[in-house]
């Protein structure tokens, strides 16, 4: 296990190298130059180079690239170009936007999903459970930007009884005001999240409770309810786990629909205006902690996996050890 | 819509909003206007919040903050030696006087007594010298810089006293100082921080969320109405009626979502002001481009669309139709609306005696935000009619900043110029839309050499004629300034001309 963690770590490092090199080029590859965010209009040629060697980005690509990962090794993620900032406090400033939206929404769909997809396979043949399945299906076809829509409407903008988007400008001094501006948001999320998580949760279960180690433990006396938790739940989190690690990451990403629909200054939104004003100091260095994050994410998905399932240590199920 | 929005709002700044400017001169004037009177008990400790679709890129005008750095700091945290007031007049500020030689080429001023920054350090005219050094220094990206490049020389002789010259005469010369904010000349970068001498300190700054204002306790004229004013910022439009519904903020600084409106307008516990604004939604042709060097083509295609029609259909029953390129807050206003009749028959006899009986067709670069689609679909089935053929080009800011604005690579395209007193870019034969007329450029240079506001005034007025008569672009219409509040909210500024937005005066009544 020590040496799988090992190995899976190297992975980790491997990837997160080669995802600066791709984040690094791709970026450069955007039409537009940053120097037109930075001069006004009518700028003189001579102000426009000016401009270029002021942040750089006059220099080769190369040089510009060891620049950027030097900094980054040291944890200084640079300068904006436009507000002159250094743009590793702004993330860790984001972050406490962005990790609280997608950690609660997370655990809420989880709380949420865990159970209503267990009761929606076992009790498939009662109407509820039918009915589970029904609104799960309904729910994956509701976009994001659209329920959150609602809820503003609904709980905001007529009943008042939260904000309708927005953060505390003091964070999380307050927290009340803050907990009560994610509300919604997380709301939103976990809402969505949770549909499609049934759904897996569901057929994970439906296979389980389908398997012949099952019927065997019953036919050995085991009733359901222990039969389904000493062997059952195992085997059943197994595929989910990997669902749930690639949601948690999708969902970090996709924040930025969520954000603008709240009007939250979270990672995603800046991002978005990062992009929009050419400042590769802050779109690198957004990039660079999604990245990392998504990594991480697999990464824990992975030995988590392990833990739950010993056939992935002894090797009997293939895959990488 | 919330990525059009968006990408207006960041990045279109710096382009338009920023830079469009020429200005010319200043009348007289007499105090800020406000938004009616207040009712009396107000709060003087209230925090009131500012809802605005346009945050500061960094504090710093001279550095490209943008239509928000303006907003947010011009008037309220820093002040100028005059003040251009809501209604367009320029009045003195932290100049108390000022004397200006007979040639018109040396201005000296005094400057007014026991001002002090917020960091508490005394006003000089060293800090004067510098402000005004910073505006024209070589990496300025000051919307100002081009018109107070006639400063030759800025002297400070003792504390109080400052003199300019000029290398020529420029009666806009007092109007673009209004422009300049007075630094403290000790205060380094202030891209991230601010030090002026104005009614309020800067607070918290979020970038992507908001900026606070606290009042300064050591004003040296009367304090801040109230003691906090909190801009909070949005992408999108909807999302900003949204917050002042559920009471989240208290103004909306400039309405851009009229569907919106009817819902204030009933409901009692807000107030909706419309003032004058100077945005102007141009059709700019490329006047150097075939067939747009045809005056009567020109005039054709602005007979053929139906400027009442299009306002209509974009903002309902707000903003006002143009003739001509001017706001009327600017002074050499007049009506020349009908110097541009909607006559599709008189556009089909220009074509016809152009050249071009059966139409033709060109490419419109259309920005890729709010209204300009709108626009130029209702644009292009309009000229259908007369047989011109439109193709319709998307384009984003930073691709309509470099191949219509710099490379004059376009047969036409629809644009918004914010700034008043912008009439003055038809005498620059460089400028994008290429309009190149000897007697318009001299007009325009006269005019700024002028000895009074009324020979300037005269001046532009011909520019003004000329311009509209061979339609040297087509003007759309003017937008509307449309300020939402909470109705217990007044004092805020109407107008908020070229995007000024002073807060001082604003309270919230307990």
């Amino acid at each position: 296990m020590t040496r799988y963690v090992l190995r899976r770590l190297a992975l980790l490092l491997v990837s997160l190298a080669l995802a600066t090199v791709v984040l690094f080029v791709l970026l450069r590859m955007l039409p537009g130059d940053p120097a037109n965010a930075l001069t006004a209009v009518g700028a003189t040629d001579e102000q426009i180079a000016a401009a270029r060697a002021s942040i750089g980005s006059d220099r080769p690509l190369p040089e510009q690239f060891v620049h950027w990962t030097g900094q980054l090794v040291r944890g200084d993620f640079g300068t904006s170009f436009v507000s002159s900032l250094p743009v590793g406090p702004e993330i860790a400033t984001r972050l406490q936007v962005t990790l609280p939206l997608t950690l609660a929404a997370f655990l809420l769909a989880v709380a949420v999903a865990v159970p209503a997809g267990f009761v929606a396979a076992h009790k498939r043949h009662t109407w509820y459970g039918a009915l589970l399945s029904g609104v799960s299906q309904l729910g994956n076809a509701i976009p994001v930007f659209w329920l959150g829509m609602i809820l503003v409407a609904v709980l905001a903008v007529n009943a008042r009884w939260f904000p309708s988007g927005g953060f505390p400008p003091d964070g999380w001094a307050d927290p009340t005001e803050a907990v009560r501006a994610l509300t919604l948001p997380v709301i939103t999320v976990a809402l969505v999240m949770s549909a499609s998580l049934i759904r897996y949760v569901r057929s994970a279960t439906l296979d389980v409770l389908g398997s012949d180690y099952l019927r065997t433990a019953r036919a050995l006396g085991a009733s359901f309810g222990s039969a389904m938790w000493r062997h059952g739940l195992r085997n059943a989190s197994v595929p989910v786990i990997s669902v749930l690690g690639i949601e948690l990451a999708s969902t970090l990403l996709g924040a930025v629909v969520v954000e603008s629909v709240f009007a939250l200054p979270g990672l995603g939104s800046q991002l978005t205006t990062g992009i929009s004003q050419h400042d590769y100091p802050v779109i690198q260095g957004v990039l660079f902690v999604s990245t990392l994050a998504v990594l991480l994410i697999g990464f824990a998905a992975d030995i988590v996996q392990r833990v739950v399932d010993p056939r992935l240590r002894t090797g009997l199920a293939g895959g990488i050890r | 819509m919330s990525s059009t929005t968006r990408t207006r709002r960041h990045v279109l700044p710096a382009v338009t909003a920023a830079a469009l400017v020429l200005a010319l001169t200043a009348c007289g004037g007499d105090p800020v206007g406000g938004s009616g009177g207040s009712t009396g008990a107000y709060d003087p400790n209230a925090t009131v919040t500012i809802g605005s679709l346009y945050e500061p890129q960094n504090l710093d005008n001279t550095a490209g903050g943008g239509q928000g750095v303006t907003e947010a700091l011009h008037g309220n945290v820093y002040e100028g030696l005059f003040r251009l007031t809501d209604t367009g007049k320029t009045e003195p500020l932290l100049a108390a006087s000022h004397k200006v030689s007979p040639d018109g080429l040396t201005y000296t001023f005094t400057l007014r007594d026991g001002v002090t920054f917020h960091s508490g350090k005394k006003l000089t005219s060293a800090d004067v010298k510098h402000s005004l050094e910073r505006v024209i220094a070589p990496d300025s990206q000051s919307a100002r810089k081009k018109n107070l490049s006639v400063i030759k020389t800025v002297t400070a002789p003792d504390p109080k006293t400052l003199t300019v010259t000029l290398s020529q005469k420029s009666i806009s010369f007092v109007y673009n100082l209004s422009y300049v904010w007075i630094v403290n000349a000790e205060a380094g970068d202030l891209r991230a921080a601010a030090d002026g001498t104005g009614p309020f300190e800067l607070g918290n700054w979020t970038r992507g969320s908001s900026l606070g204002l606290d009042r300064f306790t050591g004003y040296w004229g009367a304090k801040a109405a109230s003691k906090k004013i909190v801009l909070r910022y949005f992408k999108d439009a909807s999302a900003l009626n949204n917050a002042l519904l559920s009471k989240g903020v208290d103004l909306v600084t400039s309405q851009q979502s009229p569907d919106a409106l009817d819902r204030f307008k009933k409901d009692p516990a807000y107030k909706v002001t419309e003032g004058a604004s100077t945005t102007k939604l141009l059709l700019a042709f490329n006047d150097k481009a075939e067939p747009f060097t045809d005056v009567r083509v020109r005039r054709a295609v602005a007979a053929a669309i139906d400027d009442k029609k299009l306002l209509e259909s974009v903002w309902g029953g707000h903003g006002k139709l143009i003739g001509s390129m001017v706001p009327p807050t600017d002074p050499w206003y007049e009506d020349l609306t009908g110097t541009d009749p909607y006559d599709p028959a008189l556009a089909k006899r220009l074509l016809t005696e152009a050249g071009h009986p059966d139409g033709f067709g060109f490419t419109l670069q259309t920005p890729s935000y709010d209204p300009h689609p709108t626009a130029a679909t209702f644009i292009a089935s309009q000229l259908a009619a007369v047989g011109i053929k439109v193709k319709i080009e998307p384009i984003t800011p930073d691709q309509w900043y470099t191949k219509v604005y710099k490379n004059k690579d376009f047969d036409a395209t629809l644009q918004e110029h914010v700034n008043d007193r912008d009439l003055v870019w038809y005498g620059n034969p460089d400028f994008y839309w290429g309009y190149d007329n000897p007697q318009v450029t001299k007009w325009v240079e006269e005019a700024e050499r002028s000895s009074t506001p009324a020979e300037q005034t005269e001046l532009l007025k011909r520019v003004n004629r000329t311009t509209a008569r061979e339609a040297a672009s087509e003007w759309l219409y003017l937008y509307p300034q449309i300020v939402v509040a909470d109705s217990r909210i007044s004092g805020y500024p109407l107008n908020g001309l070229n995007s000024q937005f002073h807060a001082y005066g604003i309270k919230k009544n307990r």
